[in-house]
């Protein structure tokens, strides 16, 4: 089973809980880091790093001798990871999504793909869970190719819980695409809640079975609740704020290092999760 | 003109709290602008009147024209973004395969366009949201909405940028205030692109840290000078000493720390800023880290 932890909001416990879900689950279980911007569950699982494989995204390179400059790359390119200055063809590799489309129209055959690093993706073990994580390079602005990298290599062995980077555009669609359920953890704020209800369209345009889990439910205001009520979300975990949970994230100590009694909380949610309808209706 | 980009790294370390305290303290003289175009949350502050609204076009989307599809698979050989995908036809086992666009993969390339035999497959321009020009009691904002599951934020943030440029010009304001993404990717890169200064707001956390540490990286990567703030400094005091001495190492100036405080949820319910609100210790520190920040700017 696939299950993936996102938000919306950033800052809400996406990582707390994916750490708390791998860390308690019983049987074959792995943490996949799809958050490949600001990855941090290594942080708190401390995985010894035995696997490490550049990730590269195939980039345009064009061959000057060949080149007649008719410019039909640039013409093409939607990202304008090319231009034809006269008979000059200059590339602009950290624009390129690597769609392959300049190499094969080129009627010189002038432009061949080379490999263009974006990050790396690591795996290891850290106790019983299996670590799968990608670090985009700094300064490389497309975190989908690596976020499908990382999963590609993580597979879907057991239980996958993966930890998906904040917002809602295209990261955070690269990372629960084809995830079996989706847990959307928010704060009863409202910050967090107008986040919520972007993620929750994202889930229900991608037809995925939805659920909510409440970080510091006992802060905020109520509204939380009444709006998962109210759209039929299904709230399967409730924590409350904990200064000593909140001192131990601190220091890189997951929640069950300081309230080991609520990993019961966490064992229990991939089986509710399995059983969940479409975009959220129990 | 000077422009402000508050950014952070790590998602929900205050970002959103400070910039909504800074809109208040510039008093009308900044042009205000959230770049995080895909969890916008400043209006919810500054409870915008809208005055101008206009569609974001950003880039095309495929769709293939069942009636002209020959059901080659030519489309589905040349995505790279598994984009395509393949069904049998319903009504006729024997027939050549349907084959359609999944939009929120597609990340408009053109690539099966370009080499569909039939000319099948139309490329229309796609909406990908829409931006806004508001006035606030703070002033003028400029914010958008990235569709929900849509490419392109940072072509978004850049648009919101220059229209937040174009709005001080015409209102004779020389200060821009944006409110940036978490993260260091592209809607990132495109906040932060050409500002004249970077404020960094972290947490005490080996997150806040090992995110801030990436950040950092980046705007030496575009040689933008950064200020840092440690937000909820004594929840861990230790953390909070050692995230700034990092942060000195790698060429940031420390510009302040702002203490816990439950106030700031307080306001944020109530639509506020913290430092509209009663005088606590953590306005306190906010309004010597907007101090720091103009003379920042202004130096």
């Amino acid at each position: 089973m696939i299950l993936a932890i996102a938000s919306g909001k950033g800052g809400t416990g996406k990582t707390s809980v994916a750490v708390a879900l791998a860390q308690a689950a019983t049987g074959k279980v792995q943490y996949v880091d799809c958050d490949v911007e600001a990855p941090n569950g290594h942080l708190f699982l401390h995985p010894a790093i035995t696997e490490r494989r550049e990730a590269c995204l195939p980039v345009p390179a064009v061959d000057a001798a060949r080149c007649t400059g008719c410019g039909e790359c640039a013409r093409f390119c939607q990202y304008n990871a090319l231009a034809a200055l006269g008979t000059n063809v200059l590339t602009f590799p950290e624009l390129c999504h690597g769609c392959g489309g300049c190499a094969k129209l080129c009627p010189a055959g002038a432009i061949r793909e080379v490999p263009r690093r974006i990050g790396v993706v690591e795996s290891g073990q850290a106790g019983t869970v299996r670590v799968t994580q990608g670090r985009l390079d700094v300064g490389h602005p497309a975190a989908p190719p690596l976020i499908r990298a990382v999963k590609r290599q993580a597979g879907a062995d057991g239980l996958a819980i993966l930890d998906c980077p904040p917002g809602t555009a295209c990261p955070v669609v690269a990372a629960v695409r084809g995830c079996d359920a989706l847990l959307l953890v928010t704060e009863p704020t409202p910050f967090g809640r107008h986040d919520l209800t972007l993620a929750v369209a994202l889930a229900r345009g991608l037809r995925l079975p939805l659920a909510v889990a409440i970080n510091r439910c006992d802060t905020g205001d109520r509204q939380t609740e009444a709006y998962c009520r109210a759209e039929g979300l299904p709230v399967l975990l409730r924590l409350p704020d904990d200064r000593r949970v909140a001192e131990a994230y601190s220091r890189g100590e997951g929640m069950l290092a300081a309230r080991p009694e609520w990993a019961r909380l966490f064992r229990q949610l991939p089986a509710a999760m399995a059983t969940l309808g479409q975009g959220g209706a129990p | 003109m000077k422009e402000l980009a508050i950014v952070s790294g790590k998602g929900g370390t205050g970002k959103t709290s400070v910039t909504a305290s800074f809109a208040a303290l510039a008093g009308g003289r900044a042009v205000l602008a959230d770049c995080d175009v895909d969890a916008a949350d400043l209006h919810l502050i500054l409870a915008p009147t809208v005055v101008e609204r206009q569609p974001f076009r950003g880039g095309h989307e495929a769709v293939i024209r069942q009636a002209d599809c020959i059901g080659c698979g030519a489309c589905l050989a040349h995505c790279r973004f598994e984009a395509v995908r393949m069904a049998a036809d319903p009504e006729d086992a024997t027939a050549p395969p349907r084959f359609t666009v999944e939009p929120t993969a597609c990340e408009g390339c053109g690539a099966c366009v370009r080499f569909c035999p039939v000319q099948a497959i139309a490329f229309p321009e796609r909406e990908c949201g829409e931006w806004r020009r508001s006035e606030t009691r703070f002033g003028p904002l400029l914010h958008a909405q990235l569709g929900v599951a849509a490419e392109n934020s940072g072509k978004l943030v850049s648009l919101v940028r220059r229209q937040a440029r174009r709005q001080a010009e015409a209102t004779g304001r020389d200060l821009i205030l944006s409110d940036g993404p978490p993260g260091i990717g592209c809607p990132v890169i495109a906040a932060l692109t050409g500002a004249t200064l970077a404020l960094a707001i972290t947490e005490p956390t080996v997150a806040g840290e090992h995110d801030l540490e990436r950040l950092l990286a980046l705007a030496r990567h575009f040689r933008l000078p950064v200020l840092v703030s440690v937000n909820k400094w004594d929840l861990n005091p230790a953390m909070a000493a050692q995230i700034e001495a990092a942060a000195r190492r790698a060429g940031a100036r420390i510009a302040g720390r702002i203490r816990y405080d439950r106030a700031v949820t307080t306001a944020q319910i109530r639509a506020q800023a913290v430092v509209e609100g009663p005088e606590t210790g953590c306005a306190q520190d906010i309004r010597q880290l907007w101090a720091t920040v103009l003379e920042a700017l202004n130096g």
